[in-house]
């Protein structure tokens, strides 16, 4: 039996090392496209986009003219030259879109011609990190045949600014802003404040003490301020004096307003203002923007209203929500189209992009179709002069009038390729504080080691005194 | 094969001769397709289970991640990761999966035992025994991740439960089960359960119809009641089957992973509490640490060793197999 097993053993090792060294030549396939970004010169009969939910891909189906049809599934759409666009679309939540973002570009240069990912969505939370110059996956726009300076020139500043890299060049662009503001509800404005006037509300909440003053009043009379722990953090985090990483540092930096956030959030939820310490996106939070919820506001700018608040709040119930200006001015999400390397198709690819974020005829369009706001600072000026433009979810406000000037506050040149993660983290750690689990200390601590988990090259968490 | 030199010392040199002189005479080998028939196993088995075993124990040893969408490494670092794995909350996790698996487990085998008390019980005559066993198996055939998505929807603050409970006068607000510690770990606990009752229930139902009818029908002649029975005849005669299920079912503990990592959504909150060690595997494998995920495999790996052999253990003596393996051993060295 003996010399059996030896020789098994042998083969075995033999094998195994075989394969070891197999897999040792086959090494790491590089992302970047090296000398040219685009694999053949031909059109590709083929587009793979890539996407984490439904929004881009009806903005394509509805507004990109070249559109003929989509499938009954939604996972693909022809268009009128015979080329297929196929949609891929992971969830966004707990990083699952960007893991599988990140294994397909690794099988990018190895995949076959109609496989390879052509325009892949990023959002401002993680764009950094696909712009980023020397892992080269984002086509620069130039080399697409777009000039960021003249093609996209009626975009706001600082939706192009987010797209450059670290060299200033252009790498994606988006077709909306999303400058955030306060939807209230006009029936409870009415009944506890006496108004419901977007500039008499806005005046009542001008800064966090006048907020704090009328969430007390809320309270008195039965109602809500928030309905979310999470409602607030993006006003406060997107305020900080720094990113959180710094480039080239490995060090998380917790801003001084992030701890404001924590400290705020955690005396308005003891003192009764906010309902629920249950996140985002969750069955809570979807409720309490229903017609029957006893809270009073949330913050977001354009696309939550469209995406979020309208089917959530049903389509049947009548219109009741009113917007004014946040405490603070903001930013929350933004898509960004991104042409990958490797592509073949060019000339879908830039005529895709000039469409849905150069021309302002298909802007003007999807914002008056959806109430998104879109990227074209004349044409969204234009909208808010316009009277007669009413959002009939708004009771007949017109909200570009709010949107368009907090749009020219935004500045985004905090953003670090760590954000996502870092968010996350907080809201997660810091939910346990909310409900009394742990103490601020505990909670930090959880903090650090979600982060020294989730990004292995962070050695160093810092807290403000 | 035959060509290689059988080195058995202990048999006679005239029957070695034999054996070789019938093999080359005859030409006659069927041990060629023998190999033939198993190689598709090997092969499979060598490139998908042992190359990723000697690789994650390679990679333990080294610093290898993603950043972004820049590789770090694999640069040898030595021990570094088990260092740095050992100076993390390792023993919270091992106790937090200790602890969801001892709750769920205790009430799981007593349930399970009265269960196959009741059903072997001839003098109880349970009608529809056939049709009670495919119930109480049925859970364990739906997805895991299902039924905690299920769990969690029922469970909500404003799920069912609270509001049911709200209205029968219970709870005078909503209880947050997934916020609180005993909670959530008993929610997990009692998934964990629901799902594998049943099969132990079966197993155990196997072991005591394995026990003589004559030992029972004795202990009834001799005047023995129903709990001396139990406790003294059924009891001690399964031990084997016992024990067997103990070590089996703490080895799936020590996995658990899918009820925990849909229920809390990956975190293990409330302050990581219900963070299996599975799920911290999780973690580091989400920015890709082969290194530290490494290190961490290779402590689950020692530690279900560990177990395994004590199974393996028990399980030969308990048998008379023991006896054999002995001799063996005694006959190879």
């Amino acid at each position: 039996m003996k010399n059996k097993q030896v020789i098994a053993l042998l083969m075995s090792v033999l094998m195994g090392a075989g394969v070891l060294t197999g897999c040792g030549s086959a090494s790491m396939a590089s992302t970047g496209a090296g000398g040219s970004y685009f694999s053949s010169d031909e059109e590709g009969k083929v587009i793979n986009i890539w996407t984490w939910n439904e929004e881009f891909r009806n903005r394509v189906t509805d507004y990109y003219p070249e559109v003929k049809e989509t499938s009954s599934d939604g996972t693909v759409t022809t268009l009128k030259d015979g080329t297929e666009i196929h949609w891929t679309i992971n969830p966004n939540q707990d990083g699952v879109y960007q893991d599988k973002l990140d294994e397909a570009l690794k099988q990018q240069a190895s995949a076959d011609q109609d496989d390879k990912i052509d325009i892949f969505l990023a959002e401002t939370d993680y764009l950094v990190k696909y712009i980023d110059k020397d892992i080269d996956v984002a086509i620069p726009l130039k080399e697409l045949g777009i000039d960021p300076e003249s093609d996209l020139s009626d975009q706001y500043k600082y939706t192009k600014d987010a797209a450059c890299d670290a060299d200033g060049v252009q790498r994606a662009t988006s077709w909306q802003g999303c400058p955030g503001v306060f939807i209230y509800r006009r029936d409870i404005a009415r009944e506890v404040f006496g108004t419901d006037d977007p500039d008499e509300v806005h005046a009542l909440i001008a800064d966090w003490d006048k907020y704090n003053e009328a969430a007390e009043k809320l309270k008195e009379a039965g109602y809500y301020m928030n309905s979310s722990t999470i409602d607030t953090q993006r006003v406060y985090t997107n305020n900080t004096k720094a990113p959180w990483v710094e480039k080239g540092s490995t060090t998380v930096k917790v801003d001084e307003n992030v701890v404001k956030w924590i400290k705020d959030t955690k005396e308005n939820l003891d003192k009764g203002y906010i309902h629920t310490t249950d996140g985002q996106w969750a069955d809570t939070w979807n409720k309490d923007q229903g017609a029957d919820s006893k809270v009073f506001g949330f913050f977001g700018p354009a696309w939550f209203v469209d995406f979020t608040l309208t089917p959530n709040y049903g389509e049947s119930a009548e219109p009741n929500w009113g917007i004014c200006e946040s405490p603070q001015a903001y930013n929350w999400g933004g898509s960004f189209i991104v042409g990958c390397s490797g592509t073949d198709n060019k000339e879908h690819i830039k005529d895709i992009m000039l469409s849905l974020t150069g021309n302002k005829d298909v802007l003007l369009d999807i914002a008056k179709g959806t109430g998104d706001f879109t990227n074209t600072q004349s044409g969204m000026k234009e909208l808010s002069e316009d009277d007669s433009f009413e959002s009939e979810f708004l009771c007949g406000q017109n909200p570009y009038k709010i949107y368009a000037p907090a749009a020219e506050n935004i500045v985004m040149d905090k953003l670090s390729p760590y954000d996502q993660g870092c968010v996350e983290a907080l809201g997660n750690s810091f939910g346990d504080y909310f409900n009394d689990k742990v103490d601020f200390e505990k909670a930090k601590e959880n903090f650090e080691t979600t982060i020294k988990e989730r990004y292995p090259d962070i050695t160093e968490v810092v807290w403000p005194e | 094969m035959e060509n290689a030199p059988l080195r058995t010392e202990e048999m006679p040199t005239e029957t070695r001769k034999e054996v070789s002189l019938i093999n080359t005479g005859k030409k006659i080998d069927y041990s060629k397709w023998g190999y033939i028939f198993i190689a598709p196993f090997f092969i499979c088995f060598f490139i998908f289970s042992l190359i990723p075993l000697v690789d994650t124990i390679r990679y333990s040893f080294f610093q290898y991640y993603t950043t972004g969408l820049k590789e770090v490494g694999p640069n040898f670092t030595g021990i570094s990761n088990y260092v740095e794995l050992f100076a993390s909350d390792l023993g919270k996790y091992t106790w937090n999966t200790f602890i969801m698996w001892i709750i769920g487990f205790v009430p799981q085998i007593i349930i399970a035992l009265i269960l196959a008390a009741w059903f072997t019980d001839c003098r109880l005559k349970i009608h529809g025994k056939g049709f009670f066993k495919v119930v109480i198996y049925l859970p364990n055939l739906i997805m895991a991740s299902a039924f905690s998505m299920l769990f969690f929807t029922l469970f909500s603050e404003v799920g069912p439960i609270n509001s049911m409970m709200m209205q029968l006068g219970i709870f005078e607000k909503p209880f947050k089960f997934l916020a609180s510690v005993g909670g959530s770990r008993s929610l997990v606990a009692i998934m964990n359960f629901l799902m594998w009752f049943g099969n132990t229930t079966i197993m155990l139902m196997a072991a005591i119809m394995g026990i003589s009818p004559d030992i029972f029908e004795a202990a009834e002649i001799d005047g023995c009641n129903n709990t001396q029975r139990f406790f003294k005849i059924t009891l001690p005669l399964i031990k084997p089957i016992l024990a067997y299920s103990l070590i089996t079912s703490l080895i799936g503990g020590l996995q658990m992973f899918d009820v925990p990592q849909i229920l809390t959504g990956g975190k293990g909150t409330p302050d990581r509490t219900t963070m299996t060690l599975i799920m911290f595997l999780n973690q580091h494998l989400k920015a890709r640490n082969y290194g530290m995920a490494g290190a961490l495999s290779v402590y689950l790996f020692i530690v279900s060793g560990i177990l395994c052999a004590i199974v393996y253990r028990m399980m030969n003596n308990e048998s008379d197999y023991g006896e054999k393996k002995t001799k063996k051993k005694g006959e190879k060295s």
